[in-house]
C-alpha cells in the first residue's frame, strides 16, 4: 500500500513538475517571438531615384487623375468628392482648397499619400504639400503661388521626417493633360511631382589625418 | 501521454500568463507630465474630434476597426499605405471657434516594440490657420497606454466597450522629452520652428467601432520673441488672429 501511494506521489509530482516546465517554455516562447519578429512590417517599393546633372537625386512621383483624388475640399461644391463630403461653411475656411490623393512611383505602383492645400487671402496665395511615404517618412514643401512659363511651380522643401529628416532640396509640379488618350489610367490627365534631394553640408573632419 | 498534456497545459498557461504580465507590466511607467504643460512660453491649443464620422474625411484600408467617412470615400489598399490612415478635420483654437483645417497622416511604426511597452505610429499633421499660414507637425506616438487601459478594459467587457474618462498625452517624440516638432510653412507662422504635444480624451470607446466619443488637441508651444529680437511688440509679432488662439 505504502510502495503504491509512494509510486502515486512521485508521477504527481513529475506531473507538476512537467506543468511548469510547460509554463517556463510558454512564457520564453512568447518572448522569444514577440522579440524575433516584428510587430509592424511595411510593404515597401523600391525608390526609383536618377542623379541630378547640377548635384543631388531626383525622384519622380505622379498622381493619375481621377483615379487617386481620396478628397477635392472646397466650399460649394456641386458634385463634393467623396460623395457625401460635408465640407465646413464657417466663413475663416472660405478661399481653402485642400486635396487628398495617392501617390504613384516611376512604375506606377502606390507608394504614398500626398496632401496639396492651397489658400487665398488677404496678404497672398499659399499653395503647400506634404508627402507621406510610410516606409520612409514625410516631407513639406511650401511652392510658389505662381506658375513659371514652362508650367513648372516650384517650391523648396521645409522640412521632413525620418527618411527625408536630413535632406534639402527642392520639388516641382506640373499638371500634364491626357489631351490624346493616350494614358488609360489617367484620363483626365497626371500631376508630376518631382523631387529633388540635396544632401546637408557637411564640414570636413579637423583632424589632420583625415584630410591627409 | 498524460505528460504530454500537462506539458501542452503548462505551455497555453505560460503564453497566458505572458499575455497578462504584458498588459499589466509594473515597470512600463507613465511619462508624467507633458514638457508643454509646464512650460513657461505661450501655448497654442488646436482641439479635434477624433471620431471618423465626426471628421471631413476619414479613411484607411476599409477592414480596421475604425469605418471610413464619407462611406464612398477611397481607401487605401495598396500594400505600402495599407497600414496608413488619413484624416482631415476641423481645428478648433481654446474659445472653440473654428482656427483652421488639419490634415493627420498616421501610419503604424515599425519600431513598434511590445516587450518594452511602445505601440508606436508615425505620424504627420499639415495645419492651415487663415490668415496666419500652414505648420507641419511630426511626431512619434505610443498608443501603449491606451491599449492597456481602455482597449484591454474594452475588450474585456460583455458589451465589447468602454465608458470613463481617459486622459494622455500620445507623443513620445522625436523630441528628447517626448514632444512633437513642428516646423512653419508660410505666412505669420513661416520661421516657426518649435514642440507641440498632441494629447487624447476618450469617454467611449468600443473594440467594434473604434473611437465613440474622443477628442485630440494639439499643444503648440509659441516661443517668446522679445523686442530685442526684432519684435514690435510683447507678443512676439504674431498677428491678432494667431494671438486670440492662444
Amino acid at each position: 500500500m505504502c510502495l503504491i501511494w509512494h509510486a502515486y506521489w512521485f508521477s504527481g509530482q513529475t506531473l507538476v513538475k512537467t506543468y511548469f516546465i510547460g509554463v517556463v517554455l510558454g512564457l520564453a516562447a512568447a518572448a522569444g517571438a514577440l522579440y524575433a519578429f516584428p510587430a509592424v512590417d511595411q510593404a515597401r517599393e523600391a525608390s526609383i531615384v536618377r542623379v541630378a546633372p547640377n548635384g543631388g537625386n531626383v525622384e519622380g512621383f505622379h498622381i493619375n487623375i481621377p483615379m487617386d483624388r481620396i478628397m477635392v475640399g472646397a466650399p460649394d461644391q456641386p458634385n463634393p468628392l467623396p460623395p457625401g463630403l460635408n465640407w465646413p461653411t464657417d466663413p475663416v475656411l472660405a478661399g481653402i482648397r485642400t486635396e487628398l490623393f495617392k501617390i504613384r512611383n516611376a512604375r506606377d505602383a502606390v507608394v504614398g499619400v500626398a496632401v496639396r492645400n492651397a489658400a487665398s487671402g488677404d496678404d497672398g496665395n499659399v499653395i503647400d504639400w506634404v508627402l507621406h511615404l510610410p516606409a520612409r517618412g514625410s516631407v513639406f514643401v511650401n511652392m510658389e503661388p505662381a506658375v513659371r512659363e514652362d508650367g513648372y511651380r516650384i517650391g523648396r522643401f521645409r522640412t521632413g521626417s525620418r527618411e527625408f529628416g536630413a535632406l534639402n532640396g527642392y520639388m516641382t509640379e506640373r499638371w500634364i493633360a491626357n489631351s490624346e488618350d493616350r494614358d488609360e489610367d489617367a484620363p483626365l490627365g497626371r500631376i508630376e511631382l518631382l523631387a529633388t534631394y540635396v544632401g546637408e553640408f557637411e564640414p570636413l573632419d579637423n583632424d589632420p589625418e583625415a584630410v591627409e | 501521454m498524460k505528460y504530454v498534456i500537462a506539458l501542452l497545459l503548462g505551455f497555453v498557461t505560460g503564453l497566458l500568463l505572458f499575455a497578462v504580465g504584458l498588459v499589466f507590466n509594473p515597470f512600463i511607467g507613465d511619462r508624467g507630465l507633458s514638457p508643454i504643460a509646464v512650460t513657461d512660453s505661450r501655448v497654442m491649443t488646436l482641439s479635434f474630434s477624433n471620431v471618423p464620422s465626426d471628421s471631413i474625411a476619414y479613411t484607411n484600408d476599409g477592414e480596421s476597426m475604425h469605418t471610413p467617412y464619407p462611406e464612398k470615400v477611397l481607401q487605401l489598399w495598396e500594400a505600402p499605405i495599407r497600414l496608413t490612415s488619413t484624416m482631415t478635420t476641423v481645428l478648433h483654437d481654446a474659445r472653440d471657434d473654428v482656427a483652421g483645417i488639419g490634415v493627420k497622416f498616421t501610419s503604424h511604426s515599425e519600431d513598434t516594440r511590445l516587450l518594452n511597452g511602445e505601440a508606436m505610429t508615425n505620424s504627420v499633421w499639415y495645419i492651415y490657420l487663415p490668415r496666419q499660414g500652414s505648420l507641419f507637425v511630426q511626431q512619434t506616438e505610443n498608443y501603449w497606454r491606451f491599449l492597456s487601459e481602455v482597449g484591454f478594459s474594452a475588450w474585456r467587457s460583455a458589451g465589447n466597450n468602454w465608458r470613463g474618462t481617459w486622459l494622455g498625452d500620445l507623443t513620445s517624440g522625436p523630441g528628447a522629452l517626448g514632444t512633437a516638432a513642428v516646423t512653419g510653412g508660410a505666412g505669420d507662422l513661416a520661421e516657426l520652428e518649435t514642440k507641440a504635444v498632441e494629447s487624447l480624451t476618450v469617454r467611449v470607446f468600443s473594440t467594434d467601432t473604434g473611437f465613440v466619443s474622443a477628442e485630440g488637441r494639439l499643444l503648440i508651444e509659441m516661443p517668446r520673441r522679445g523686442p530685442s529680437a526684432g519684435s514690435p511688440g510683447p507678443q512676439g509679432g504674431l498677428s491678432p488672429q494667431a494671438r486670440r488662439l492662444q
